[in-house]
């Protein structure tokens, strides 16, 4: 197909306006109880996502706080050894899978339409399916923790420990299908973003003008699909060898606990960097804007992504170096650990140039992303250290790696989520956040954080292992765990005043315009919060930066129908306009369907035959939900003699 | 006020192929349940290394059905694409007709792979070796299982209506992962039945 | 006692505690001075009234340069790193003492190899070794995965079901370091420590000999007792006193209980009160673990602890 022709041709305000009027309607969000459950509205799935992240990351807090109560002196009695095992367990489990994955995907599917431009996400209904999943899985582990079958094999819930032989019960089980739970939530979410970013962005919008967030997002989405496989794989295993007696991991029948940390660490590496990498992405944006220019080495930093993607999943194997491996092995491991430096350090370099020659604003979004420097750097020199097999032997498993991730993750991951989530705050709520608490929430953060953590670098090489419930009196880690419990008390103070800040600021805080901070992506050239179709009219791209550098006069797309929930669906790498497509109306049926797989799986923990009866309802479900309806049913091709002469421009490559 | 103005709104409504969400979406699918496969038949390898002799203390899985339904499965993959071919043509008696020789070649698939399970020579409890013999078949089964469920599904519509031509990229993608299905088969029977024989 | 990575007392420990601090400086150094030019760089963007895109090919020039140097950097550490992979390996010979550890939940059992049966000893949650001869420990895992970590001696080795691991180290300051489980391990993984004492050969080779014999003969009348209450009691089906009919394998032997220093694997001294304390109740000192709670009057729990006092 040619690319479409720009023509001149009037068009007045009062055009526009009626078609915002008719959009609305369209597109409007659905109402009542049904209503809520059929949302298929990308920013109300992407908030549900994200409030329900923050809520499971407020939960995992709270055990990690009362973790620390434990560990501040030794041998204390507050939690006996079987509640401070599931309670890290626990706080494992929910960080990652249940906070940490969920709140970028919650990111990607609210914003990423946004800045590509787009009217919605690609598959909503899947996306909704994909959040219930995650829900349901979440309130499922919690569930199970009241009830005392909560999972206490941490949170890589290694055989033969989480085996038949010695995890008598139900907790691995109830770990092994939470995992199935927020795997399915990722991957569905995943492909949910990239066929987004491939297909539904703004006419203009080239490959290589993409925002780096969304750059980022597609990414780590891609890394979720190659990675999330694995560990349903190793869980599923796992779950067999319990309950129905196959023998994938036990060594007296062939099978082999290595295997399964080689499924789990071939996803649990790549793990890291998928929660790492939109992080980064979400850098460049702030970065971007409190420079108020545009980012430095673009290219850089986009190549940068790709290849930490793609070493991610070649260092897999670094964490098991004290599982015994062949020297040579371990070597290239280590190798290709250091290696994956390169990319962070190039994309730290772009930022500072970035910081160098920009005008720069200390917001409180900002400050987050200094935060990142401060304490990310420190956690990427000990990845370095821990890379080193020699190094990693001494601090494997000890209080030095508890120190080294969280300094990655809260740092690398965390901190730019909060700096994130103050700066898309008006875009979200329709009001700023305000600056006086956010300033103080942000320092109690960064105090409490360093004061919890940098003192566990030296705890680990005093010896203190990790996973451990107590300790003796007389081994030198007194004072150090009481001051890592008091930086704990700090960032409990800190998300409090977080919290207090965000309530604050919805009711009173200063009403936003649609750019409050003069950014260039296309998320800020629609109102805050955005209408339900998010733009209307909406302008070709013709920059990276669209609302810095565009022309006034760039053609605005005209033609999409009003009149129902219309997209453009553009080609993958120019985002040439190619078809016309009617997205999803609202419909319950991706809830009925995880309502039923959720049945089913939590089921098949007490029947295996649960997998075959529990499969029928889902199957009625999906077929419900893919039912063609007559609202629904594309009146320019129906009947579908409509369609033929039409048949030339829809086969073949476009 | 004139202004600059693209007009899309003589672009279709519908597109075939790689052009389509839907496609992209299948795409997707594969390459999750590719990495699913991949990562089994590595850890199918992963056991055999771990022991000198294999199989360990079974004889390899019969030649028979196995290779009975590699024949069906290749076969059906000509009414599939006659079908895929009759939808992107939008030809709806075509496209029904092949459809439902696809669905019966599926079933044939599915009562030469019950026979498989029957000719294993070993069972998924009986060592590590069982265990990952039947979850590779059991896997692949299930693949089948839900494309015969969603085959006859949109056969089903076809016939039921209303259609428009999104309809018709159904039809297309369904076949298209199809072919995953069968394609994805064949690394699977030459693990299962030739790797214990000539490897 | 000593659990510290940089306070090495053997050889295998100083050669990676000498790659720590050379890695420790560089990448202090390299934070340091990233961090410093973060500042410069906030104070001119925070100084600047409006930004600048004119200088990009130039500032390009300065990530190109502190890439190149990032890698040349990295190349340093991960060859720093290599060399000493390779000195650790250098100590992995075959004519070497060889002890075999063997993992249980939670407790470690030590058997000193010989080539004659009867020449074999076996401890528990205790190491002792002779300073300045590099030993080989065979890992073994009886139920889960558990690690074999001394700090102050090498670092840690996996001991995992069906696999053998073995670790060498030598200790070359005489002295008593502490060793911990390091592999989460279930539920009284924070109690599965054990003591390394590192001693000159003579002093050893007398331990050994000593550890070689029989369990002694009970001299008062109050062990005497104790004995009698072990071969009558569920001791004897978990625990070994050589010499005697106690012949269990399940739980640490005892034929020399008095010589080690601490009890309920590294949980607490071995003090005739604390050894009363755990015999009353082992549950309440290490909840969870294997010993039962055994029904003993006030006396003859005296007697026990008398008796197994006297094993030295």
């Amino acid at each position: 197909m040619s690319a479409t022709p720009v023509v001149q041709r009037e068009i007045t305000d009062e055009a526009i306006a009626a078609e915002r009027i008719e959009l609305a309607r369209s597109w409007a969000q659905a109402r009542g109880v049904i209503g809520f459950l059929s949302e298929v509205d990308h920013k109300r799935i992407g908030l549900r996502f994200i409030i329900t992240a923050l809520a499971f990351f407020a939960l995992g807090g709270v055990l990690a706080a009362l973790m620390r109560i434990q560990l501040s002196v030794p041998e204390n009695a507050f939690l006996g050894p079987d509640l401070y095992n599931q309670i890290f367990t626990m706080h494992g489990t929910t960080m990652m899978f249940l906070f940490a994955v969920p709140v970028f995907e919650g990111l990607g599917l609210y914003f990423v339409p946004l800045m590509v431009g787009a009217r919605t996400i690609a598959l909503p209904r899947l996306a909704a399916f994909g959040y219930w999943m995650f829900l349901f899985g979440g309130v499922f582990l919690y569930v199970s923790f009241v009830l005392n079958i909560g999972p206490d094999n941490g949170w890589f819930s290694y055989v033969p420990l989480a085996g038949p032989e010695f995890g008598p019960g139900k907790r691995a089980d109830t770990w092994a299908q939470l995992i199935t739970f927020t795997e399915v939530a990722s991957l569905v979410g995943a492909i949910v973003i990239i066929v987004t970013i491939f297909k539904y962005r703004r006419p203009g919008m080239t490959l290589d003008r993409m925002p780096i967030f969304p750059w980022a997002e597609l990414v780590t989405n891609f890394m979720i699909i190659f990675a999330m496989p694995a560990v349903m794989l190793a869980s599923t295993a796992l779950i067999l060898d319990r309950l129905v007696g196959t023998h994938f991991f036990n060594q007296a029948q062939g099978g082999d606990p290595i295997l399964y940390q080689h499924l789990f660490w071939f996803f649990g590496h790549p793990e890291v960097y998928l929660i790492f990498l939109p992080a980064q992405g979400l850098m460049s944006t702030l970065i971007q804007t409190f420079s108020g220019r545009p980012i430095v080495g673009y290219a850089a930093l986009v190549t940068s992504l790709v290849a930490t993607a793609f070493m991610g999943f070649g260092l897999w194997v670094h964490h098991m170096f004290a599982a015994g491996l062949p020297e040579i092995g371990a070597s290239f491991f280590t190798a290709a650990s250091m290696m994956i430096a390169i990319p962070s350090g190039v994309q730290i370099f772009c930022w500072i140039a970035t910081l160098w020659s920009g005008k720069v604003r200390f917001e409180v979004p900002l400050l987050y992303a200094l935060g990142y420097f401060a304490i990310f750097i420190i956690g990427g020199m000990t990845g370095l250290m821990v890379a080193s097999v020699p190094l990693d032997l001494q601090v494997h498993d000890t209080y030095f790696v508890v120190a080294h991730l969280h300094y990655v993750l809260i740092g690398g991951a965390v901190f730019p989520l909060f700096g994130a989530l103050h700066y898309w705050f008006p875009k979200f709520t329709g009001r700023m956040p305000g600056h006086r608490l956010g300033m103080i929430g942000f320092w109690l953060m960064f105090a409490g954080f360093n004061l919890t953590f940098f003192p566990m670098h030296q705890l680990g090489l005093d010896g203190m292992p990790r996973r451990v419930y107590t300790y003796l009196p007389g081994l030198g880690w007194e004072t150090l765990n009481l001051a890592a419990t008091a930086g704990a008390v700090a960032m409990v103070l800190a998300v409090v005043s977080i919290v207090i800040n965000v309530i604050v600021s919805m009711r009173s805080g200063e009403v936003a315009a649609a750019n409050p901070w003069d950014a260039s992506t296309l998320e800020w050239s629609t109102s805050s919060p955005p209408p339900p179709y998010n733009f209307h009219p909406a302008t070709v791209v013709a920059s990276r930066d669209p609302l810095w550098e565009d022309p006034p006069d760039q053609p605005i797309i005209d033609g999409i129908r009003t009149d129902r929930r219309e997209v453009l669906v553009t080609r993958l790498l120019d985002a040439e306009p190619d078809h016309r497509y009617h997205s999803p109306l609202p419909n319950v049926w991706p809830f009925m369907t995880a309502l039923f797989v959720s049945i089913m799986l939590i089921a098949s923990m007490y029947t295996p035959w649960a997998v075959v009866w529990g499969s029928i309802p889902p199957t009625i479900t999906l077929i419900a939900w893919f039912w063609p309806r007559r609202k629904e049913v594309d009146d320019e091709t129906h009947p579908v003699e409509k369609a033929r002469p039409r048949l030339d421009e829809a086969t073949g490559p476009a | 006020m004139t202004t600059k103005i693209l007009d899309v709104s003589g672009l279709p409504t519908f597109a075939f192929g790689h052009r389509s969400i839907l496609w992209w979406a299948t795409m997707g699918m594969i390459l999750i349940e590719g990495t699913a496969f991949g990562l089994l038949g590595a850890s199918y390898i992963f056991l055999k290394w771990r022991v000198p002799e294999w199989p360990p203390g079974f004889a390899p899985p019969q030649l028979v059905w196995g290779t009975a339904t590699t024949l069906v499965v290749l076969a059906s993959m000509i009414p599939n694409h006659l079908a895929k071919r009759a939808a992107e043509r939008l030809d709806l008696p075509r496209t029904r007709l092949w459809i439902w020789i696809s669905v019966l070649f599926a079933v044939g698939f599915l009562v030469t792979r019950t026979l498989e399970f029957t000719a294993l020579n070993v069972w998924y409890d009986d060592n590590a070796y069982g265990s990952i013999v039947w979850f590779l078949l059991g896997t692949h089964t299930a693949h089948v299982v839900t494309d015969i469920i969603d085959t006859a599904v949109l056969g089903t519509m076809a016939i039921a209506g209303p259609l428009d031509a999104g309809r018709f990229v159904d039809f297309s993608e369904n076949a298209f992962y199809y072919y995953f299905v069968v394609l994805s088969w064949l690394p699977i029977y030459a693990l299962l039945y030739l790797a214990p024989r000539f490897i | 006692m000593i659990q510290s990575v940089l306070e090495s007392a053997g050889i295998q420990a100083a050669r990676v505690e000498s790659e720590w601090w050379t890695i420790f400086w560089i990448t202090t150094i390299v934070t340091v001075i990233v961090l410093a030019v973060l500042g410069i760089a906030l104070k001119r963007g925070a100084a600047r009234t409006d930004a600048t895109t004119s200088h990009d090919a130039h500032l390009h020039r300065y990530i190109a340069f502190a890439t190149v140097l990032t890698v040349v950097i990295l190349f340093g550490i991960l060859v720093r790193s290599i060399v000493t992979t390779r000195a650790l390996a250098s100590e992995r010979v075959t004519d070497v003492m060889q002890i075999e550890v063997t993992a249980y939940q939670w407790w470690w059992s030590v058997e000193y190899q010989h080539p004659e049966p009867e020449q074999r000893v076996r401890t528990a949650n205790e190491l002792r070794l002779p300073v300045g001869r590099t030993v080989a420990i065979k890992l073994l895992a009886s139920d889960v995965i558990h690690s074999f970590w001394v700090p102050s001696l090498s670092g840690k080795l996996d001991a995992i079901p069906g696999h053998e691991a073995v670790l060498w180290l030598r200790a070359d300051k005489a002295g008593v370091y502490r060793g911990q489980c390091a592999e989460y391990c279930g539920f009284q993984h924070a109690h599965m420590a054990f003591v390394v004492v590192a001693e000159p050969p003579d002093q050893f080779e007398r331990w050994i000999q000593a550890q070689r014999k029989t369990a002694e003969q009970p001299q008062t009348e109050l062990a005497q007792r104790g004995l009698h209450i072990v071969q009558r009691s569920a001791c004897v089906m978990c625990h070994t006193i050589r010499g005697t009919a106690a012949g269990g394998r399940m739980g640490p032997d005892l034929t020399h209980f008095a010589s080690r220093s601490t009890i309920a694997a590294g949980t607490l001294p071995r003090t005739p009160e604390h050894v009363n304390n755990w015999l009353a109740d082992p549950q309440a000192i290490k909840p969870g673990n294997r010993m039962p709670t055994l029904a003993l009057s006030d006396a003859d729990r005296a007697a026990l602890v008398a008796y197994l006092e006297q094993l030295r």
